[in-house]
């Protein structure tokens, strides 16, 4: 049975070991999800400000964040940061603040979009009620972007959910790092054991990622 | 005209720039508690412009705008308090999609006003039966037709308790079948003592519902008349040229 490389996958711990680096990848992205969905609101309302100048900070921040690639991002703030400060921060952490300045960004812009484009006179039969500008957001704005808004919001934490997979390259041993010591132990023995690692990764990713695309079909069509 | 106790809302000297180009040219108007003062004017001569500036939809340059005696629009007083004594409806359909007929109407009186929802919903209930439309009232805009979505925004509106309202064209994006409901619960309204600031394009209507008709071309209040006389005997040319191109209407 040895000559079958799929064992690979349950042999010893090994499968086990998998779905505890996948729990670490989960754990990055849910805590960086939640973090971007709240600061992103916040970020898009700011974008839809009266004021230029407020408009433009939050411009900036997201233009900086989208121009520079991400696993630059993680670099300085694992490698640079803790060199200029002098203070060594788990990679995990750095993970989680990353992603989540990158997915406040990207949030925010999807927020934005949304509430630009529902039309003026909402806002101001809002206000012809005699709600303050808050409550507007609160009760007429808001519900109506988070349904615009919600598809594309997402798509963009699938997305997240994928991308954690670089946090490898600054040392947190997620899914991706376990199989590659996996395939390193194995190798020898069983020459197909990368291609067995990396589908058994590949599905998975799938698994969790699939149901989350259909629900935002299923929401498109239900709320266009 | 009615007996004129008191005058409601006034208007003094008002200007009102977009960018540079002054859109309103120092207006002096004003309008008693109870009467029904309808706008009329060619398109783009500033009646929304102006509707807008009354509820603080809009900043003014200069002049003062006064409601029952004290001044609102000195940047002192909060829009968002006084609005809820000036009710408006627009134009366009301006329900809130989300929100079935019921919860548009209770949101105002509910959120900003902070009253009690049984008597709310109470109210709510006599005006949607009023206007027709009670059996409605869980169902949301999507499934209503263009006038049951302007009598619900009527009603929105008087939910508030409105010292006055104001109505842009509230019947020009309407199927003609529907204008009629529509106008039917606006005059309603005026009999009831409504204090009421009009905007319309229907002449018929506004000869027969209007106090006072107002004229207002280029930013300007061109002419101040009894509707009678307004319709038969206009006093300036202006106004008798804007009445022509309606004359083919009736
Ligand atoms: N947001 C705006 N920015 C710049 N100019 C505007 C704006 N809104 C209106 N205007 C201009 O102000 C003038 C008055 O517009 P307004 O909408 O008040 O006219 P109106 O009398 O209501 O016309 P209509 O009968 O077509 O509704 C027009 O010349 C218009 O082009
Ligand atoms: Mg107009």
């Amino acid at each position: 049975m040895s000559d079958w490389g799929i064992n690979v996958i349950f042999q010893g711990q090994n499968f086990l070991r998998l779905l505890e680096g996948l729990g670490v990848s989960m754990r990055i992205a849910v805590v960086s999800v939640l973090i971007s969905s709240v600061c992103g609101i916040f970020l898009g309302l700011l974008m839809t400000s009266r004021y230029v100048a407020v408009r433009s900070l939050c411009r900036s921040y997201l233009e900086a964040v989208r121009i520079v690639p991400l696993l630059v991002w993680l670099f300085v703030f694992y490698f640079e940061l803790t060199k200029v400060l002098h203070l060594q921060l788990p990679a995990e952490f750095v993970a989680d603040i990353v992603f989540s300045i990158w997915g406040t960004a990207e949030m925010g812009d999807l927020v934005r979009g949304a509430v630009t484009s529902l039309p003026a006179h909402q806002r101001e039969s809002g206000l012809a009620v005699g709600l303050t500008r808050w409550q507007v957001y609160r009760y007429v704005i808001l519900p109506q972007a988070v349904r615009r808004l919600l598809p594309s919001a997402i798509n963009l934490v699938t997305r997240m959910i994928k991308t954690t997979s670089l946090v490898v390259l600054i040392g947190v041993v997620e899914v991706l790092k376990i199989g590659q010591q996996i395939i390193e132990v194995s190798i020898l023995k069983v020459p197909t054991a990368s291609f067995w690692v990396y589908a058994i990764i590949f599905f998975l990713y799938f698994i969790i990622c699939w149901p989350i695309s259909l629900w935002a079909k299923h929401l498109e069509k239900r709320w266009q | 005209m009615k007996e004129t106790e008191k005058i409601l809302l006034e208007v003094h000297k008002l200007k009102k720039n977009y960018g540079n180009k002054e859109i309103l040219h120092g207006i002096d108007f004003s309008v008693h508690r109870g009467e029904v003062v309808v706008l009329l004017g060619p398109s783009g001569c500033g009646k929304s412009t102006f509707l807008r500036c009354l509820n603080g939809l809009e900043e003014i340059q200069s002049g003062s705008i006064l409601l029952d005696g004290s001044i609102i629009s000195d940047g002192k007083a909060e829009w968002y308090a006084i609005r809820q004594k000036i009710g408006m409806v627009f134009q366009s359909y301006d329900l809130f999609p989300h929100m079935t007929v019921i919860e548009n109407i209770l949101l105002g009186p509910l959120k900003a006003q902070k009253r009690k929802k049984n008597e709310v919903e109470k109210q709510a209930a006599e005006l949607l039966e009023r206007v027709g439309l009670l059996d409605r009232k869980d169902d949301y805009p999507a499934q209503l037709s263009g006038g049951q979505k302007q009598r619900v925004a009527i009603v929105r509106a008087l939910c508030m308790n409105p010292e006055i309202m104001l109505f842009d064209e509230v019947t020009a994006s309407l199927d003609p079948e529907m204008v009629r409901e529509v106008l039917d619960v606006m005059k309603e309204l005026a009999q009831q003592g409504m204090t009421m600031l009009i905007v319309t394009h229907e002449m018929n209507f506004a000869r027969s519902v209007a106090d006072r008709i107002v004229f207002i071309d280029e930013g300007c209040i061109v002419e101040e008349s009894e509707p009678e006389q307004f319709f038969t005997a206009p006093q300036t040319e202006r106004a008798q040229r804007f009445l022509d191109i309606f004359s083919y209407e009736n």
